[in-house]
């Protein structure tokens, strides 16, 4: 029995597939993620990028914070608590939305798992189970926090319907944010059509007991297709691609955020569209209804297509090359697209015919010096990359 | 040769005073009564070979603008961090503190799941507050009474500086202010020793019991300061807390100023209301342009100060000044480190802060014998063992302990301390100690025992007030120490105040010494290199 006094020892954890992601991390590249121990890469970060955009990749999912809630009131309690309607989410599908303090302002981002009429799983990046059980007052809901009990793989790529057929599951029918069960030597196994990757790609849920063997069952399927497991270098390239967010770093979620004027609604993340204003009250309505209607937000997270092909990590956007108009939260000069793409903050006043004006300051150190370069953006499309490959079912060979 | 300016007492304020006004030109004595400089800020050798803090123990609310300006580093101080701590519990286990930010989430779940993920909020919740108050303490209160310009603007900052928060933040704010610690942790927490834990630096020398409405703004107090920009961070001064006016005075001499030590001050020499000098217990007549007072408040006015001199409405509020003094001090040479059953062996909790006190109701009960008029039969401690750490303080092997204990009321039932009152005193801390440490008792060199009696004496901390007096909103910011006196002048011409009865108040901080240092220049009209307080951005 392990001595849990002893935690401090190591206090980056490792995940269930550690024996296997170690021995494939050639260069031993770890980051601190949520606790664990994450990989940057595993030795070639272009060849991993390549690998989900060409073939098929393995990314390893369990720091992700997981919690389980579940009751006869869990519906009701996540409508209270999430902005898109989980009344409308059917059992066995999956939908991305995000939640709210009294203010309107963000929290977290996050997938939800309808596992059952009263069974559901919350994905996301930050710890919230103090909000998640004050939340429940009133209603008939249990809420765990069940990181640890969940050992989690995603398999992202044009070729990864097929290695889950060649190991044995064959979800050719299975759409985006749907859910199958399926078994893996005798234990119930749960695969979903998601990702983070904005490409055909799933995400499979197993017993950590399990996840030795289902790293070796998935490698060996998978093997000639080149499957590889990927680092979260290459994973923040295809995301940037796809136009996803993360908390902490495209925003600062309300509740870390020592200044005042750091927190955002989601209008002002480009993602109102997940609130459903006929479900009835959701924490934050009332703040979002009157932001709503007085037009009152402040910022904007846009897409920019950035001149030049120098990536624009950090950079500060302004407007008439003079006034400071936002700032680039995530940057990336992308491989596929062979755009010079980034995702940035923006001051709401300079969307419209502003806009046109816009320019970013970037600072590329090049041997020792600066090169300093002001270059022109423009306000694009998000996602920057979506292949009809993503969405198709049954997905094509490739 | 007169002297530009005299100051009263070499606590680390009247140190940090001097050293800026003879960088500034001015010819400056300190004159401190003990033999020895620091006030509560001093390591003397009480059993050969052994360094010890004797009375404040670790360090985290000194400006570093202070020691930049001062170049304090050049004269030998250094501030190490530290990590750990633990408190343990009545049934043999313990919470620990970690300065890695998930191995502390995984303790706190071993109490806790919910209050794991809730010590993020709380964090920030009271960062807010410190970075509301930080730029407070190196600026002169304004006087709301007064209506001169530079008043008004500096009230109109403050009131900036509020009106620029969030209705929701004010309203947090002004709660906080007045709240006691146990509610205010209650609002986060459930589990009881996480917050016994936490609710201790809202009652560290204070007058308070955890539940006592204002002692949350003591935990601001303690949180407010940091160890190379890490906010609410302590650490240790390398080679004890003498060691800060040790370097504060090679700095001080190093500007052309002088400390003289066993050199009591009898009273401040006043002529047609100006302040001219001292006279010495030996009875020597000093003559000084200006005289500071490093004393506090109530030393120095009630005392020291012909009360003839002063208007009767001051004198009575400097009466009422609280200063009542809850805490007492051992200070332990010992010949090995002791044992803490509980700890796993080679845990890092030890070089950290170490308490017994594993409930908020036990403090508050702590708190009641207080109120009595006794000393708390089952008292909190903050156990320190700096030599974990520094190895300047003691032979290898041996150690140094620190155990500061709440409370310790100034009088014992209405009577002074008794010599025999002060051994029992220490024997409740030495046995609370070694049921947690069993053989500890055996350990022990050589123990100083010091009740609020005894850090009367020696410090001349009124009623033993660790911080020159109380930290409670009535008597901070422009009404500290009194009224109408919160800009370190007092009501005599040429006579200043500049100790921790000033705002922003006590700890080893320093800055209302450099504040008053300020005014001081400011009234001469002596230009200065005084760096500004570091922005909070
Ligand atoms: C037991 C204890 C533990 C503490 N722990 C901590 C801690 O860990 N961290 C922290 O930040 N703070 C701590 N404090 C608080 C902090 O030490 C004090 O608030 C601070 O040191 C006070 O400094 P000062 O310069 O304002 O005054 P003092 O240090 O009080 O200096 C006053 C000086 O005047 C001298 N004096 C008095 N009368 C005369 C006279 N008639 N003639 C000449 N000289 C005279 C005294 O001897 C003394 O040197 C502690 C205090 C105590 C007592």
């Amino acid at each position: 029995m392990r001595d849990k006094r002893l935690h401090y020892k190591t206090p980056l954890l490792q995940t269930p597939f550690h024996p296997r992601t170690s021995a494939a991390n050639l260069h031993g590249h770890w980051a601190a993620w949520a606790g664990y121990q994450g990989a940057t890469d595993f030795g070639d970060t272009e060849m991993e990028y390549t690998a989900v955009r060409n073939a098929v990749s393995v990314y390893d999912l369990c720091p992700m914070v997981k919690y389980e809630i579940s009751g006869t009131q869990a519906q009701d309690y996540l409508d209270r608590l999430l902005v898109r309607s989980v009344a409308r989410l059917p059992v066995g599908a999956v939908h991305y939305t995000v939640w709210c303090d009294d203010n309107g302002k963000v929290m977290d981002d996050g997938t939800l798992f309808r596992l059952g009429e009263t069974e559901f799983l919350l994905c996301c990046q930050e710890r919230h189970l103090p909000w998640l059980l004050d939340s429940a007052i009133g209603y008939d809901v249990a809420v765990r926090e069940v990181t640890e009990d969940i050992a989690a793989l995603s398999l992202q790529g044009p070729c990864s319907a097929q290695t889950l057929k060649a190991a044995g599951w064959d979800v050719s029918t299975l759409k985006p944010f749907r859910i199958a069960e399926v078994s893996f030597q005798d234990k119930p196994l749960r695969i979903s059509r998601t990702g983070f990757t904005g490409d055909l790609g799933y995400e499979i849920w197993a017993d950590p007991r399990q996840a030795l063997a289902l790293w070796d069952h998935l490698m060996q399927a998978g093997a000639p297709w080149g499957i590889r497991p990927i680092g979260s270098d290459a994973l923040d390239m295809v995301r940037i691609e796809a136009g996803f967010l993360i908390a902490g770093a495209d925003f600062v979620p309300a509740e870390q955020a020592l200044r005042p004027d750091r927190v955002r609604s989601p209008f002002e993340l480009g993602l109102d569209w997940l609130i459903d204003w006929e479900k009835g009250h959701f924490n934050g309505r009332r703040a979002l209804l009157a932001e709503r209607e007085s037009g009152a937000s402040e910022w904007a997270l846009v897409g920019l297509d950035i001149a030049g092909n120098v990536s624009a990590e950090g950079a500060i956007l302004y407007h008439g090359k003079e006034r400071e108009a936002g700032v680039v939260t995530a940057a990336l000069w992308s491989p596929t697209l062979k755009r010079n793409i980034a995702l940035a903050q923006l001051r709401r006043s300079y969307l419209g015919p502003k806009s046109e004006d816009l320019w970013v300051e970037i600072y590329a150190m090049r041997e020792l010096n600066y090169v300093k370069l002001m270059v022109p953006a423009r306000v694009t499309q998000r996602p920057f990359f979506s292949p009809a490959r993503r969405r198709a079912t049954p997905p094509e060979d490739f | 040769m007169v002297l530009d300016a005299l100051i009263i007492g070499a606590g680390h304020n009247g140190l940090v005073t001097a050293s800026y006004l003879a960088r500034a030109g001015m010819k400056v004595a300190v004159l401190e009564k003990n033999d020895w400089i620091g006030g509560a800020a001093v390591s003397r050798e009480l059993y050969p070979g052994f360094t010890y803090s004797n009375c404040s123990y670790v360090s985290s609310l000194f400006r570093p603008e202070i020691m930049r300006d001062l170049e304090l580093s050049r004269y030998g101080l250094q501030i190490l961090p530290y990590e750990g701590g633990a408190v343990f519990t009545r049934d043999g286990g313990y919470l620990g503190m970690f300065r890695d930010h998930d191995a502390n989430r995984r303790e706190f779940a071993r109490f806790s799941a919910r209050d794991a993920e809730a010590y993020d909020r709380y964090s920030r919740d009271v960062m807010q507050h410190c970075r509301f108050i930080r730029p407070l303490l190196m600026r002169t209160p304004p006087d709301p009474a007064r209506f001169r310009p530079r008043d008004l603007a500096e009230l109109a900052w403050i009131g900036r500086k509020v009106m620029d928060l969030p209705e929701a933040q004010i309203a947090g704010m002004i709660r906080f202010w007045t709240m006691s610690i146990s509610d205010f942790l209650d609002e986060y927490f459930e589990n009881p020793v996480i917050k016994g834990y936490l609710a201790v630096s809202a009652i560290i020398g204070t007058a308070l019991g955890p539940m006592s409405p204002g002692s949350a703004y003591v935990l601001l107090h303690h949180y407010m300061g940091d160890v190379d920009g890490n906010v609410g961070a302590w650490g240790f001064a390398r080679g004890g807390m003498g060691a800060i006016t040790r370097a504060l005075t090679r700095s001080l001499e190093a500007a052309g100023g002088e400390v003289r030590t066993g050199k009591a001050v009898k009273r401040v020499l006043v002529r047609q209301g100006r302040a001219i000098g001292v006279e010495t217990e030996d009875g020597e007549q000093i003559h000084a342009a200006r005289v500071i007072s490093n004393m506090d408040a109530k030393r120095t006015f009630l005392r020291h100060v012909d009360e003839a001199e002063l208007p009767a409405q001051f004198v009575r509020q400097v009466r009422r000044f609280k200063t009542r003094g809850s805490s007492g001090k051992l200070n332990i040479a010992l010949d090995a480190a002791p044992k803490f059953t509980a700890l796993p062996e080679g845990a890092p909790n030890l070089r950290g802060d170490l308490h017994f006190t594993d409930s908020v109701e036990r403090m508050e009960r702590a708190y009641d014998d207080w109120k009595s008029g006794h000393f708390s039969r089952d008292p909190f401690q903050d156990v320190m063992i700096p030599t974990m750490i520094d190895p300047t303080m003691t032979p290898p092997g041996k150690h140094f302990m620190s155990c500061f204990v709440q409370y310790a009321p100034p009088k014992i039932a209405g009577k002074d301390w008794t010599d025999a009152d002060r051994d029992a005193f220490g024997a409740t801390c030495i046995d609370q100690i070694e049921t947690y440490a069993p053989g500890f008792k055996s350990l022990i060199l050589h123990a100083e025992i010091r009740t609020p009696r005894e850090l009367e004496a020696e410090v001349g901390l009124t009623e033993g007030n660790i911080f020159q007096g109380e930290l409670t909103f009535d008597q901070l910011l422009f009404n500290r120490p009194v009224p109408g006196y919160a800009q370190y002048r007092a009501p005599i011409r040429d006579l200043w105040i500049s100790g921790s009865s000033t705002h922003p108040g006590g700890g080893v901080m320093g800055a209302p010494g450099r504040n008053a240092a300020a005014e001081i220049l400011r009234d001469a009209r002596i230009g200065h290199q005084m760096s500004d307080a570091y922005a909070v951005i």
